[in-house]
């Protein structure tokens, strides 16, 4: 099945929820919105074959609405194929339902997510922190997180 | 007299031998019976990901090395062709670069293959395997050492080519090694496949389906070991990998011994396909003609004005890519690793995700390990072949 039979697949179920298609480099990416991810990450699942959720993360788009971006890297083991789901966040209670249920690989991917971007996965079984210590304050991959870390003057290059 | 119940938690790790580096395990006991397993991460943690955000797309590279420490040119790999396919370079590169990229990928593979095998049977009791694997990974580091100057660091890929060309007279020694390793695979077989205790230790232990491994989202061997017959080298093949004529080991007993007989095999194709790839090496540029982002070659650096300034500016700007996303998966020796790069039109990547197979793969632990023998635990962290390098990243 090509790319573009896929997202009519896609969009023949979910045609209200579906903002963007895009092309690059022979990738199709898939822009959903949040509220039914579930569903359509099981209608992805079940239906188009894509059993392996290769990949997923959050990206900060600090100073554009919404903010973050969950993005759900999938491949159908059986085609070889791969396509990316990606679903807005909005920065104010940033939150999407988990996965986990769709992939149990999600949880610790979700957990990271959570972990360094700061995005809340409902209903997730297990979110704690993973990389970071329990007690860490702040979600270090925010844009607005310094490089250095907290309350630290930034590196300034060799003095000698 | 009514059996005494409870159970008791006990700590492995994050100092622990058998954990392979910094992984800790709380594990929950009932006598001997693992109850539940709880796996923390995140010792090793370096900010790879947020670092990167930081450097130019070339500064990134020495970054990769430190991912998966045991196959830095995997991971070289993996982030060179990510960034390639980013600019659109990939049809750009030339004969030459990609099959040295499959040579030190495929000896990247034994390389890693050989710890593995080593510290693997050195936890279940197998202390000659230890200095045999160890003696071969010589061979390879002592290669590694002579294409970029370090034995584990390698940082030998760039962005559209190689840092240079192999040095004279190396293609005969990495055909001297890859023609030597059936030989020695077999000696590692005479000392473990028929041995009963190794026997004991491995077969029906760390059992996990195909079904089950596929959600938790194993890959690479530990899959194929599962009976899943996948393997991005020939199903989504990347540097030229459709020329060779190689296996894939699929194997369906799901278990250690398995994986084990399974990583196995791969040594032996890793060796045919270096030397099909020496066989077809012909000389050539190792640097693609892209003179805005592919550094050019010393020798004009210091002779040619042109290409000097050209140096100059990629060394101290870098490059600009058009903004846009694409994932770049590879078949790593631990499984897929993936590279997620998002770009803003900035020398900068925007955002890099890592998807490293060992954190992956390490995530299926508690239920390979829960209800079975505390000693399985070892045995099976050992079977997963995990890297807290880039677990951690």
């Amino acid at each position: 099945m090509s790319d573009q039979a896929i997202v009519k697949k896609l969009k023949a179920k979910f045609s209200s929820e579906i903002l963007d298609v895009v092309e690059f480099r022979g990738e199709t990416t898939v822009t959903v919105k949040k509220e039914q991810i579930v569903d359509i990450c099981t209608l992805m699942r079940d239906d188009l074959g894509f059993n392996l959720l290769c990949d997923l993360c959050g990206v900060d788009y600090m100073g554009r609405s919404p903010r973050f971006m969950v993005v759900y890297n999938l491949y159908n083991i059986t085609t070889k194929k791969r396509i990316r789901i990606k679903a807005p966040v909005e920065e104010k209670n940033a939150s999407i339902d988990t996965v986990s249920t769709v992939w149990g690989t999600a949880n610790w991917h979700e957990r990271e997510c959570w972990d360094l971007m700061g995005i809340k996965f409902n209903n997730h079984p297990d979110l704690r922190r993973i990389l970071m210590p329990a007690d860490w304050e702040g979600h270090p991959l925010r844009k607005d997180y310094p490089v250095q870390g907290p309350d630290r003057e930034p590196y300034q290059g060799r003095l000698s | 007299m009514a059996a005494n119940t409870e159970t008791m938690t006990i700590n492995m790790g994050p100092q622990h031998p058998s954990t392979h580096g910094v992984l800790q395990l709380i594990l929950e006991l009932d006598g001997e019976i693992v109850v539940k397993a709880t796996p923390h991460i995140g010792f090793l943690h370096r900010g790879i990901e947020k670092l990167s955000e930081h450097r130019t797309y070339h500064q990134t590279i020495p970054l990769t090395d430190r991912l998966d420490y045991l196959a830095p040119m995997s991971n070289n790999l993996g982030y060179v062709l990510a960034v390639e396919k980013l600019l659109g370079i990939t049809d750009e590169i030339p004969e030459r670069v990609q099959r040295i990229r499959v040579i030190m990928a495929e000896l990247t593979r034994l390389k890693s293959h050989l710890v593995w095998l080593a510290c693997h049977a050195l936890d279940i009791g197998a202390m000659t395997v230890f200095l045999y694997c160890f003696r071969e990974r010589e061979c390879v580091t002592d290669i590694y050492e002579k294409v970029s100057g370090a034995r584990m660091t390698s940082n030998y890929f760039r962005v559209g080519g190689l840092a240079d060309d192999l040095p004279n007279g190396l293609e005969g020694d990495i055909r001297a090694f890859a023609e030597s390793i059936p030989e020695h695979v077999e000696e590692y077989e005479g000392l473990l496949t028929g041995n009963k205790i190794w026997q004991k230790r491995t077969i029906g232990v760390g059992e996990i389906s195909a079904e089950a491994a596929i959600d938790i989202g194993i890959t690479g061997p530990a899959l194929r070991a599962s009976g899943v017959d996948w393997d991005l080298r020939r199903d989504n093949p990347y540097s030229g990998y459709e020329d060779y004529d190689f296996e894939v080991p699929v194997r369906e007993g799901c278990d250690t011994f398995d994986r084990y007989k399974v990583r196995l095999d791969e040594m032996r194709q890793s060796a045919r396909i270096i030397l099909q790839a020496l066989d077809k090496l012909k000389p050539g540029p190792t640097l693609a003609d892209c003179p805005k982002i592919v550094l050019p070659p010393k020798q004009e650096v210091v002779s040619n004005i042109e290409s000097l300034i050209h140096h100059f500016k990629i060394v101290t700007e870098g490059f600009k890519t058009e903004p846009g996303e694409i994932y770049q998966g590879i078949e790593a020796p631990k499984g897929e690793l993936g590279f997620y790069l998002v770009a803003d039109g900035s020398a900068y990547p925007f955002r890099m995700k890592i998807r490293p197979p060992s954190f992956v793969n390490l995530q299926g632990l508690p239920q390979m390990v829960e209800g079975k023998l505390l000693a399985d635990v070892i045995a099976v962290i050992g079977t997963l072949d995990i890297v807290l390098g880039e677990i951690d990243r």
